[in-house]
């Protein structure tokens, strides 16, 4: 009978050890090293982008042997599953076990919300590569002051979208996207700058994220449309436009960036091609630096590189010059986000400047899905061929600042529908 | 005899647990501190699940409003965050109870697979209001909490939140130690065994089953609103049918109808989640072994362990041999 004591014993005194030796060694971080912790998801349906990013990030890192001006970079990546209290775990796991310097990447909107408090909270870097999220770096930017955006505002390409869908002569659009933040603030950035110019937009329909059967919601987009607005993201890209083709509808369709985004457009068919979307980055971009980086990015993963891969690629340059100004050396947290801010750079989209609110400003690319050659290869392939480049656009287009964040946060009642039917 | 032998096991482990944590890495305590709170609804679980024989899926709904409650206090009212907290948590056990109430009205009725459909369908409403109540959940953005309370205590320290969270484990555990040591839990088990016999005996089964059903959901409302402090965060993720199939699988593995069961599976799938998670990437598959191997072959769960080993050597070495190997080994 005391065999089952001694047995509880010691699995308790296993435990014990085992929770003693998980706990880090100390402060046994090296001067020069860099430790970088990296949330992606790397399984599930999100698992396609998550690979994106961490490639985009890794190619920069080979290209310069994991060495960022005489730091030592370590690199770890955690699978946050595109949930967000996953995304947070995985990134206090980060930071508490791993001791990172700084934290990059969490894909959803969702996720940047929820993982930037823990940045202040942990008082650690957070350089939010992909999540979107507006007020990240708008209404809330007071709240994270160790917050860095290296990507975009959902609404900052489609500010620019909005008014040159206008300009084509789109009178009536029917918006139909993806029913979460990003897909909100996709849509209300593009319906801000539209209706600004005089027009409007008659209907909005919200599928879940996820949503891969659209049945229910294809027979319900008005009839007296010119267009279609839409915003998909992940797997729900691929299915929609296929959905919308056998439907037999033939209106012209606009497209928020992800929805034929590099990471899914050489899985689609021709039913994309004419498809309009607009966004910061485009791998057919005609210039050496991306003509270079698609190249090299090709070679080494055997696909194109998709905005998620250039968004990270980019920041993965960005901190490597700001450690060339301080030769390796970690400057603390809030030097490292005041000297990334002021990083002025040229990457594979283009050239990129922060805002004050710590924002990128760079160009906004309108592109058209063809069938063409692009950078060399002898193949026809689907490309995102730009056709009208609009330089130097930040978070708050032509509006001024003070004005713009007076408004509330786009939203899936805000902009209000005044021309709903 | 038996029974004070395993009080003085449990209560060894639980010092061990208490006095190890605070000194290990501060990711660790974090993790500790999660799986309490997890093993305080796998327990809550295990009321229905393995005294009274109703497997719920709808357990993930108390703890979303117990969540929920605290993160809307919180975030609106600044309500919960000096020793207001205290309320919130009174508040928090109330909503659990009241949904279940509400919800027992539909489900308790119901037995076997079809209890299992309906708390199923009806925690799926839950995420529901959590998903698409905008104005007041957040949606998918979910709600993000402001620092832990602080009442002379600051809880915002993750050792201090720890202690808290392992007082409020304790606490459960007595409780319901007792709950399912009444005659009250006597007869819950005497209706999972055989419920019309109860019934013939002249036991109102039915308030039976749903008094237990409202305590369940009292303590899952605990657990969420530990959880919406232990997180900072609050979000439709939390409240997936996932989560209600996690605390039934926690208690299986751990051994239904033992109450420490639950919180041995809450310890186990939380460090395997959270931890074997960031070292290999098939993690999932460890997991699903575990539970395919433990429902195949320890239909009792781990607890059941000690029980097998017992029976065995009785079995293989016979009466007489076994008692010169006890005399032997004394």
């Amino acid at each position: 009978m005391s065999s089952n004591v001694t047995r509880v014993f010691s699995l308790g005194l296993l435990a014990t050890g085992l929770a003693l030796g998980l706990s880090p060694g100390g402060e046994s971080r090296a001067a020069q090293e860099l430790r970088i912790g990296f949330v992606a998801p790397t399984t599930g349906p999100f698992s396609q982008i998550g690979k994106d990013m961490v490639n985009g990030f890794q190619l920069y890192l080979d290209e310069v042997k994991g060495n960022f001006a005489g730091a030592k970079v370590t690199f770890i990546v955690e699978d946050e599953e595109a949930k967000p209290p996953v995304a947070v775990r995985k990134v206090e796991k980060l930071i508490r076990q791993d001791k990172v310097h700084m934290f990059i990447g969490g894909l959803l909107a969702s996720t940047g919300y929820a993982i930037a408090p823990v940045s202040t909270r942990l008082k650690t870097v957070y350089v939010a590569s992909i999540p979107a999220a507006d007020d990240l770096t708008q209404r809330d930017a007071a709240k994270y002051p160790l917050l860095v955006r290296t990507g975009w505002t959902s609404s900052q390409p489609n500010h620019a979208f909005g008014e040159w869908a206008c300009q084509q002569g789109y009178k009536r659009i029917a918006a139909v996207a993806a029913d979460y933040a990003f897909g909100h603030e996709v849509v209300g950035g593009f319906q801000k700058a539209f209706e600004d110019c005089g027009g409007r937009i008659i209907q909005k329909i919200w599928p879940p994220l996820g949503t891969i059967d659209f049945g229910p919601y294809i027979p319900t987009i008005k009839k007296d449309a010119d267009a279609i607005f839409t915003l998909m993201v992940g797997p729900m890209s691929l299915q929609f436009p296929k959905q919308l083709a056998s439907a037999g509808i033939r209106k012209p369709v606009l497209g928020g960036g992800t929805s034929y985004d590099e990471f899914v457009l050489p899985a689609m068919g021709d039913e994309v091609i004419g498809h309009v979307s607009a966004l910061q980055y485009s791998a057919a971009l005609d210039t050496p630096r991306n003509s270079a980086f698609v190249r090299a990015y090709r070679a080494k993963y055997g696909k194109v590189p998709s905005y998620y891969s250039e968004s990270n690629y980019s920041t993965a340059q960005m901190i490597h010059e700001v450690m060339k100004k301080t030769k390796g050396k970690w400057p603390g947290a809030e030097q490292f986000v005041k000297m990334l801010a002021s990083i002025q750079l040229e990457t594979p989209r283009g050239p990129v400047r922060l805002d004050e609110m710590r924002n990128p400003v760079q160009n906004v690319y309108i592109r058209i899905v063809r069938k063409k050659k692009e950078h060399g290869y002898d193949k026809d392939e689907l490309w995102n061929s730009v056709v009208k480049t609009y330089p130097n656009v930040g978070q708050f287009w032509k509006w001024k600042k003070e004005e713009f964040l007076k408004q509330p946060v786009y939203s899936r009642d805000y902009p209000p529908c005044k021309y709903c039917e | 005899m038996e029974s004070r032998r395993n009080l003085l096991i449990v209560a060894a482990v639980l010092l061990a647990v208490l006095l190890v944590t605070p000194h290990s890495g501060s990711y660790i305590i974090v993790l500790v501190t999660h799986a309490l709170v997890f093993a305080i609804l796998a327990m809550s679980l295990d009321i229905l699940l393995g005294y009274t024989g109703l497997p719920s899926l709808g357990q993930a709904a108390y703890l979303g409003m117990g969540a929920y409650l605290t993160a809307i206090f919180a975030t609106r009212l600044q309500f919960g965050l000096d020793w207001t907290f205290w309320l919130v948590v009174v508040m928090g056990m109330a909503i659990g109870a009241a949904t279940a109430a509400f919800f027992g009205l539909f489900a308790v009725h119901a037995g076997g697979v079809y209890f299992l459909m309906i708390t199923l369908a009806l925690g799926m409403c839950v995420w529901g209001l959590a998903y698409r109540w905008n104005s007041l959940t957040g949606g998918d953005n979910g709600i993000v909490l402001p620092p832990r309370p602080a009442f002379g205590i600051d809880l915002a320290d993750d050792v201090t939140f720890f202690y808290l969270v392992f007082g409020f484990f304790v606490l459960t555990l007595a409780l319901l130690y007792l709950l399912v040591r009444s005659p009250f839990g006597r007869s819950l088990v005497g209706i999972r065994e055989n419920e019309l016999r109860m019934r013939i005996l002249g036991y109102n089964t039915w308030l039976h089953k749903y008094i237990a059903f409202i305590i369940a959901g009292g303590f899952g409302g605990l657990a969420g609103v530990l959880w919406a402090h232990a997180h900072g965060l609050v979000s439709p993720e939390d409240v997936v049918l996932a989560t209600s199939v996690d605390a039934l699988l926690m208690v299986v593995l751990g051994g239904a109808g033992t109450l420490v069961g639950g919180a041995i599976g809450a310890g186990i799938v939380v460090f395997l989640r959270e931890y074997l998670s960031t070292l290999v990437p098939w993690w999932q598959y460890v997991l699903g072994g575990v539970y395919v191997l433990t429902i195949l072959f320890l239909p009792g769960g781990l607890m059941s362990i000690p029980q097998r080993i017992r029976n065995r050597r009785a079995r293989s070495g016979g009466a007489g041999e076994a008692k010169s190997l006890q005399s032997a080994s004394l």
